[in-house]
């Protein structure tokens, strides 16, 4: 239909699902305008880089944009921090180009919420309302956005921001793409010393020492904490808590991916049980017999951690793996994340990455933001079928029971009723979801959910 | 080398556009030539804040000869003589059409081969006087051999390469460097209707690092990704009634 050739190639980051698109890769806003007046019966969704972890970026038997192709710098004010620029530009070109700059008064321009990945695009970024390690201060990435510009499915053009067309804002900030293709966005970056970072890391014993460094570090910008989900007992919980803050030096990050990386898949995963506990134990050790340590790193080294080893994906082997990212309100919340590690632990089931964070008091400026004040825990699963899928069924249970939800941008899984019930807001987002738009998650969850899909030829 | 003055022609391609980028990066002062307005200043708004000394727009249609001179009397005013005139715009075209339609096949020769060899003599004689320049054309490996998937875009392409060639033999003596850029399948624009992936399909960013580094070094031939020299070396060795069986 409509001349878009066929791929197979755009996949989600935890490579579980292999489907089926019709894509095409606009150069200009004018010529994504087009694709949309061609696209016939098709469905459409935006796709990025394909950081997002499950469906959400995908798009079964429908049109995907690659917004990769919109990518330039529009403008740029070294006085107040204000960028403008197309939304398939990626996190880390923005650090390359625009942040290390000066900025009036001392210091320089900077992200003002990075995620675990550069290698994110804006466009991503705002359509998942990401946060970063400095959620406290900072809330969603989202509340720095002053402005964007999205086109929708008839072709028409909506300027959106917290003022202008406030109801659309609200639903493409965490919108995760259904309200539209968001062609440009205007960021409020922020100053900060330097591109350097004192970091100290603090060796956590059980979970109560997590939020009593937690609430210890008012002082740092960024906090985060590497949990051992293997560990059982008094030992549940145990980890190393890191906190880091902005100190003058430093030099931008390369803007390609690292050198060291995963070629292909491997047949068979090398992270099962076995090297999982050992890796888990080595690190805990690494801190030495003081349970601390004081660094100055890079900024982007200790932001990007998911960035040291390129297509780290991959590890897991041909059947991929799902990541759980859930949140679960302050009241409830160190209750609640111990049962979901002894839940774990007692499954089994390791995960190489297992962070816990809190959320900060900011509120989120999306229907579908995903953070709120709390604690959120995050996991990498291998795919191993019904047994992963039981298990974080019971994981949802929990989740639902403390209040909190999960992130969609990490989800490829959870039932419509666990959505609902995360999302309260849903519903009035539903109906501002473009006709023209959809996504695999979407299908799953939305209004349409259960029914037959109407599939396009 | 550094802050270097680079007329782009063509400057909407997405290659054209990666190249700059590039440039840009080092501090190059730049003009940028091509049709749509609208796009040109999109796109220098972006090199501006890439870091480009300057970026400067001119709208021209390239096709039309008669917009030639005074295209570089434009040129000179506002750049002087450019150290590189990079040189990147063509049309893929339709071949089913091109097939059929004798005005069609015209066109695709016209704005492939006929369009920039009349620029490069310009530009070509000014460089000569000056004694120096590069001029880096983007041409393609459907030049190296004829087939039925794109022979006349494939025939406009090596006609401008021999065409590059010959003009690399006249301007040896006087230091002037003519870089032919063969690039074999890239994702852009130019290739929306075809279908991608899989390891021969190269990205503009890639295409344009290797460009980069060509002009740098003063390379006359670049295949791009370079797999494409030992890919096209061995289709122009296929014996006819082997090609001949082969559709692509």
């Amino acid at each position: 239909m409509s001349g878009f050739p066929e791929s197979t190639a755009y996949r989600a980051w935890g490579r579980v699902e292999r489907v089926r698109h019709r894509v095409i890769r606009p150069g200009d806003p004018l010529a994504a305008r087009a694709a949309l007046a061609r696209r016939g019966g098709l469905r459409v969704l935006a796709h990025g880089l394909g950081r997002s972890y499950g469906d959400s970026c995908l798009n079964p038997d429908g049109l995907l944009i690659l917004t990769r192709g919109l990518d330039r710098l529009l403008a740029f004010d070294p006085l107040t921090g204000l960028l403008r620029c197309e939304a398939g530009i990626s996190l880390g070109e923005l650090l390359v180009t625009i942040c290390g700059r000066p900025a009036p008064g001392g210091g320089i321009w900077y992200l003002p919420v990075t995620p675990g990945t550069r290698f994110v695009t804006v466009g991503g970024a705002i359509a998942n309302d990401v946060h970063g390690k400095n959620h406290g201060i900072a809330g969603s990435f989202g509340r720095h956005v002053a402005a964007l510009e999205l086109l929708r499915g008839d072709g028409t053009r909506a300027s959106c921001s917290p003022d202008q067309n406030r109801e659309l804002f609200a639903a493409t900030v965490g919108g995760l793409g259904l309200t539209g293709l968001i062609l440009e966005a205007t960021l409020r970056l922020v100053r900060v010393e330097g591109l350097l970072l004192e970091v100290e890391d603090l060796r956590l014993d059980d979970l109560e020492g997590f939020y009593r460094a937690a609430e210890d570090s008012a002082a740092w910008t960024y906090t985060v904490a590497w949990v051992d989900c293997l560990a059982r007992g008094r030992g549940l919980g145990r980890g190393i808590f890191s906190r880091a803050r902005h100190q003058p030096g430093g030099s931008v990050p390369p803007p390609t991916a690292p050198r060291l990386g995963v070629p292909l898949a491997p047949p068979v995963s090398p992270l099962n049980r076995l090297t999982l506990r050992a890796f888990n134990a080595l690190l805990w050790r690494r801190l030495g017999p003081r349970g601390r340590r004081r660094r100055l790193l890079p900024a982007h080294d200790f932001l990007f951690p998911l960035d040291a080893i390129a297509n780290w994906n991959l590890l897991y082997g041909p059947r991929g793996f799902r990541q759980y990212q859930c949140v679960v309100p302050e009241a409830g919340a160190p209750a609640a994340v111990r049962r979901l590690l002894e839940t774990i632990a007692a499954a089994g089931e390791g995960s190489l990455l297992a962070v816990l964070k809190t959320l900060g008091a900011p509120t989120s400026p999306g229907l579908l933001s995903f953070p709120m004040a709390g604690t959120t825990l995050a996991l990498d699963f291998p795919e191993r079928g019904r047994d992963t899928l039981e298990l974080l069924a019971r994981l949802d249970r929990i989740v639902l029971e403390a209040g909190g939800r999960l992130y969609p941008a990490k989800d490829g899984r959870m039932p419509a009723d666990v959505f609902r019930a995360g999302f309260p807001g849903w519903e009035r987002f539903a109906g501002l979801v473009d006709p023209a738009f959809s996504s695999g998650f979407w299908q799953r969850v939305g209004p349409a959910s259960g029914r037959p899909v109407a599939r396009a030829a | 080398m550094t802050a270097r003055t680079v007329a782009i022609f063509g400057a909407t391609s997405a290659i054209a556009e990666q190249v700059a980028r590039l440039l840009a990066a080092r501090g190059a002062r730049l003009l940028l030539v091509a049709r749509d307005p609208e796009r040109l200043e999109r796109i220098a708004a972006d090199l501006r804040l890439r870091g480009a000394g300057l970026v400067d727009v001119q709208v021209a249609d390239l096709d039309d000869p008669a917009g030639l001179a005074p295209l570089l009397a434009v040129l000179e005013a506002r750049l002087g003589p450019p150290d590189l005139a990079l040189v990147a715009f063509g049309t893929l075209g339709d071949q089913a059409t091109i097939a059929r339609d004798p005005d069609a096949t015209r066109r695709t020769l016209a704005t492939n081969f006929l369009s920039p060899a009349c620029l490069l003599t310009a530009l070509a004689g000014r460089m000569e006087a000056a004694g120096r320049g590069t001029l880096a054309v983007v041409t393609s490996v459907a030049g190296d051999r004829g087939r039925a998937s794109n022979y006349v875009y494939g025939a406009a392409k090596g006609g401008l390469s021999t065409f590059l060639e010959g003009l690399r033999h006249r301007l040896a003596p006087s230091g002037v460097t003519v870089l032919d850029i063969r690039p074999g399948l890239v994702d852009t624009p130019m290739t929306a209707g075809l279908r991608k992936g899989g390891p021969l399909w190269a990205t503009p960013e890639r295409v344009a690092r290797d460009i980069e580094r060509a002009i740098r070094a003063r390379r006359s031939v670049l295949y791009t990704p370079w797999f494409w020299r030992w890919i096209m070396l061995a289709v122009r060795a296929l014996p006819e009634p082997l090609f001949h069986r082969l559709r692509f």
